[in-house]
C-alpha cells in the first residue's frame, strides 16, 4: 500500500474501525484508475494546486462513482416498492426481496461513500453531501438492525422514503469538501460517526412515533382498515421507540464525550463557545426527559409519542439552522 | 394410476348424516384394511372431521367402477342403505380429487373460510394412515402436497389472519394494542356463553392472568375453574377495575355498569396504562363517554361485528391468491404423477420388446446353421442396440416432457399401440 492510500485510510478511521478494511483495500487496490487519481490528487496537494485540481477531479469522481450511486438509488427504490407491496399484500417473496434489496443498497451505498472519500481525500462528514449520505446510510442500517431484532417489516415503508429523500438531497448538494480545523484522527471520527448514528436512531424513533399515533388513532376510531392489522402492536411500537431513543442517547453521549476530549487536545479547552454544543446537550436532555416521561402516568402513550416527534424537530433544527447559521465549527454534522 | 375420492361435507349433508358417516381413528384403520383386503383400493386414507368424511384411494389397476364400489362400501360400513347417501356424496377423480384435497387443506372448503384447524386435521389423518400402512406412493405424495399447500396459503396470503368471530376479533384487537398477551391481565365481567368464548380465545393466546366477576358467583366459579382464573366478589367491583389491561363485559342490565367516572378513577390509580374494554352486552355495559378517556379503547358489539364483516370480505378477497398457489401445487403433483406413469409404461415396453426380440431371434436364427454361438450373441446385441435406439431412447423422452405425454393422451395411445395392457393378468 502506498503512503498516499495509507493517508486516506488514516483519514477514515470510521471505515477502518467499523467495517472490513482488508476486503475493501483489496478490492480497491485493484482499480488502477482510482489509484492513479488518488496519486495525482496527492501530487496536486503537495504542489499547492489542490483547489483547482479538486474541481477537475470531482468530474472524474462523478463518472467513477455514479454507477454505485445509481445502483444504490435503484436498490433503495426497489426495496421501498417491495416494502410497500408487502404492507398492502403480504407475501413472502416481497418481504424477503425488500430486505435483500435493502442489504444490497446498503452495500452499494457503502462502496459509493468509500470510493468518494478515497477520491477526494475527505471523510464523509467533511461536506453536506457526505454528512447527509452517511446519515441516510446509518438510518437504513439502524432500521435493518431493528427489523432483524423485532422481525417486523411494517415500519420499512415509512423509513425507506426518508432514506431515499436524504440520499437524493445528498446528491443534489454540491460535493465541496471544506476542511474544518484538522478534522482528522480516530477520536474525531468517533465523535462525528457516533453523533450521526444518534441522529439516525432519533429519526427511527420519530418514524415509530408517527406510526404509533396513526395506529392509536385508528384503534380509537375503530377504523383499523387493511394495514391496521399489519402494523406492530402499540406496546411493541412503544418499546421499539424507547430502544431507538436509548441507542440514540447512548451514542450521542459517547459521541459528545469524544468531541470534548478531541477539542481539548486540539485547542486546550473543552468548549470554545460554539452554540452547537449547547443545542446538542439540550437535545440529549430532551430525549433523556422523554425516556423518563414516557413511563409516567401523565405522558405514557400518545403524549410521549408527540414529545418524541417534537424532540426530533429539535434535531432537525440543530442539523440545519444551527449548523448553517449559528455554529462556526460544526458545519455538516 | 387413478385417484378416487368419495365424501360428504357440511354443504352436501345434514349434521345427522355427517354424524352417522363419521370415522373414529379405529374405524378409519378398519375401513382401510377392508378396502384393501376386498381388492377395491390399493391405497386408502380416511379424512373425518365434524364437517366432513372423505375417503381417498388409489384403485387396483384395471378395476372397474372403483368409485361405485367405495360408495357401496361406505354405506355398508356405516350400516346405511345406499339410498341414504344419495344426493349427499360427491365423487372426484384424479385431478379433480387432488384439487378438492388441496382446497380443503387451504381452508377454502371450510365452513369458516381460511380456518386453520383443518390443516391440523389433514395432517393427523395422514399420520394415522401412514402409521397404519394404508397409504402408498401416490397418496403419500398427494397428502404431502396438501400439507405444503395449507402451509403456503397461510404463510403467503391473509386468508386466515383476520378474525371472523366477534370473540376472536376482541382478542385480536387486544393483541393490536398489547402485543403478546402473556404479560397482560384480563377481567371478565359476566359468565355467560359469550364471555366463555372470549375466555377460551384469551387462554389460547396465553393471557397472563384471568379474573371473573359475576353477579351469580357460582357461574363465575364454574368459568374460572374451567380456565384457571380466579373469582372476584361482585362487591369488589370498583377496586377490580384498576388491575386488568383488558375488560370484557357481557352482563344484562338496563343501565351501563361501567360509568365514565369509575373508569376515570381506575385509570388514575393504574397510572394511565392502556386499557381495552370490550363491551359485548346489549344494552351496552359501558357508558359511551368512556372511550374518550386518555389511553382507553372501547369496542362494543356493533364495532366488533363491523370488523368481522370487513374481515370476512378481506378473506374472500384472498381466495384468488390461494387458488393460484393451489393451481401451482396441483401442476407439480400432476407432473410427478405423470412421470411415475411414464416410468411404468416404459418398463412394460422394455419388457415387451425384450420378449419379442428373443422370440424373433430364436425363430429366425434357428434356420441359419453356419453361425457360431459368438455370432448369434453378436446379432442379439445388435438387435438390442437397434431397438433401444429406434424405440426406447425416444420413448424415454416421455418421462421428462409433459407436453409429449399430453399429445399421447396420457400414454394410452402408447399402451394401445404396443398392446401393453392386454397381456396384464
Amino acid at each position: 500500500m502506498t503512503g498516499c492510500s495509507w493517508q486516506v485510510f488514516s483519514d477514515l478511521p470510521f471505515f477502518s474501525v467499523f467495517f472490513v478494511p482488508s476486503v475493501v483495500k483489496g478490492s480497491f487496490a485493484a482499480s488502477k484508475k482510482i489509484k492513479d487519481l488518488t496519486q495525482r490528487t496527492q501530487r496536486h496537494r503537495e504542489h499547492g494546486e489542490f483547489e483547482a485540481w479538486k474541481r477537475r477531479a470531482s468530474l472524474e469522481f462523478f463518472l467513477m462513482t455514479s454507477p454505485y450511486v445509481l445502483a444504490t438509488l435503484l436498490f433503495y427504490s426497489v426495496s421501498l416498492a417491495l416494502y410497500v407491496w408487502n404492507l398492502r399484500e403480504p407475501s413472502r417473496v416481497a418481504g424477503i426481496g425488500a430486505t435483500v434489496c435493502l442489504i444490497g443498497a446498503l452495500g452499494l451505498h457503502y462502496l459509493a461513500l468509500l470510493e468518494r472519500s478515497r477520491l477526494i481525500h475527505a471523510v464523509p462528514y467533511d461536506d453536506l453531501f457526505g454528512s447527509l449520505s452517511l446519515f441516510a446510510w446509518l438510518l437504513a442500517a439502524t432500521y435493518l438492525v431493528l427489523e432483524a431484532i423485532h422481525r417486523r417489516q411494517a415500519v420499512g415503508p415509512f423509513v425507506l422514503p426518508i432514506v431515499l429523500v436524504v440520499f437524493l438531497l445528498a446528491h443534489a448538494s454540491e460535493a465541496r469538501p471544506i476542511k474544518a480545523p484538522p478534522a482528522q484522527g480516530p477520536l474525531f471520527a468517533f465523535h462525528v460517526t457516533l453523533n450521526i448514528l444518534a441522529y439516525s436512531a432519533f429519526a427511527i424513533s420519530f418514524v415509530l412515533s408517527v406510526i404509533f399515533l396513526l395506529q392509536n388513532r385508528r384503534l380509537r376510531d375503530h377504523k383499523l382498515g387493511m394495514v391496521g392489522w399489519r402494523f406492530p402492536a402499540l406496546d411493541v411500537l412503544e418499546r421499539m421507540t424507547r430502544s431507538s431513543v436509548l441507542i440514540g442517547c447512548g451514542s450521542l453521549a459517547a459521541g459528545m464525550t469524544a468531541g470534548f476530549i478531541w477539542a481539548h487536545r486540539l485547542q486546550g479547552v473543552y468548549w470554545d463557545g460554539d452554540p452547537k454544543v449547547i443545542v446538542t446537550i439540550l437535545i440529549l436532555a430532551a430525549y433523556i426527559g422523554y425516556t423518563f416521561l414516557a413511563q409516567t402516568a401523565a405522558w405514557r402513550g400518545a403524549r410521549a409519542s408527540v414529545l418524541c416527534i417534537l424532540n426530533f424537530m429539535f434535531v432537525i433544527f440543530s442539523y440545519s439552522i444551527v449548523n448553517r447559521y449559528l455554529s462556526h465549527f460544526h458545519r455538516y454534522f | 394410476m387413478e385417484i378416487v375420492l368419495i365424501g360428504l361435507n357440511h354443504r352436501t349433508a345434514t349434521v345427522e348424516l355427517r354424524e352417522r358417516v363419521a370415522f373414529s381413528v379405529e374405524q378409519a384403520c378398519e375401513a382401510a384394511d377392508q378396502l384393501r383386503s376386498r381388492g377395491i383400493l390399493d391405497e386408502t386414507l380416511v379424512l373425518s372431521t365434524c364437517n366432513r368424511s372423505e375417503l381417498y384411494g388409489v384403485p387396483r389397476e384395471l378395476a372397474t367402477d372403483s368409485a361405485g364400489a367405495v360408495e357401496l362400501f361406505l354405506a355398508s360400513f356405516h350400516q346405511l342403505a345406499p339410498a341414504d347417501l344419495n344426493g349427499s356424496l360427491y365423487r372426484h377423480r384424479d385431478r379433480s380429487a387432488v384439487d378438492h384435497l388441496f382446497r380443503v387443506a387451504a381452508g377454502l372448503d371450510s365452513m369458516l373460510l381460511g380456518e386453520a384447524e383443518i390443516l391440523g386435521q389433514v395432517r393427523e389423518a395422514y399420520r394415522i394412515a401412514l402409521d397404519h400402512g394404508a397409504t402408498g406412493p401416490v397418496l403419500n405424495r398427494m397428502f404431502q402436497g396438501a400439507l405444503e399447500v395449507g402451509k403456503r396459503v397461510r404463510n403467503e396470503t391473509e386468508i386466515g389472519t383476520r378474525p371472523v368471530s366477534v370473540a376472536f376479533a376482541g382478542v385480536k384487537l387486544a393483541e393490536r394494542i398489547f402485543g403478546k398477551l402473556n404479560n397482560h391481565r384480563a377481567l371478565i365481567i359476566g359468565a355467560g356463553a359469550t364471555s366463555e368464548q372470549v375466555v377460551r380465545h384469551l387462554c389460547d393466546r396465553g393471557v397472563k392472568q384471568l379474573r371473573v366477576l359475576n353477579r351469580t358467583e357460582e357461574h363465575a366459579v364454574d368459568l374460572a375453574a374451567r380456565f384457571g382464573g380466579e373469582v372476584i366478589p361482585w362487591e369488589n367491583f370498583a377496586s377490580a377495575l384498576e388491575w386488568p389491561d383488558l375488560i370484557v363485559t357481557s352482563v344484562s342490565g338496563a343501565e351501563p355498569i361501567l360509568a365514565r367516572a369509575a373508569i376515570e378513577r381506575a385509570m388514575g390509580r393504574r397510572g394511565n396504562r392502556a386499557l381495552l374494554m370490550i363491551d359485548l352486552g346489549v344494552p351496552r355495559n359501558v357508558a359511551a363517554g368512556v372511550g374518550d378517556l386518555y389511553n382507553t379503547y372501547l369496542y362494543n358489539i356493533d364495532d366488533l361485528t363491523e370488523i368481522v364483516e370487513q374481515n370476512k370480505k378481506a378473506r374472500q378477497a384472498e381466495i384468488p391468491r390461494a387458488e393460484t398457489i393451489i393451481e401451482e401445487q396441483i401442476e407439480k403433483f400432476m407432473h410427478w404423477q405423470a412421470g411415475v406413469a411414464a416410468s411404468a409404461v416404459l418398463g412394460d415396453l422394455r419388457t415387451k420388446l425384450a420378449t419379442e426380440r428373443e422370440a424373433f431371434l430364436r425363430e429366425r436364427l434357428s434356420s441359419i446353421s453356419d453361425l457360431s454361438e459368438r455370432d448369434r450373441a453378436q446379432v442379439a446385441v445388435l438387435f438390442e442396440e437397434f431397438t433401444d435406439r429406434v424405440v426406447l431412447n425416444p420413448a424415454e423422452r416421455l418421462r421428462g416432457i409433459p407436453e409429449l405425454r399430453r399429445k399421447l393422451q396420457n400414454l394410452e395411445a402408447l399402451r394401445d399401440l404396443f398392446h401393453l395392457d392386454r397381456e396384464k393378468p
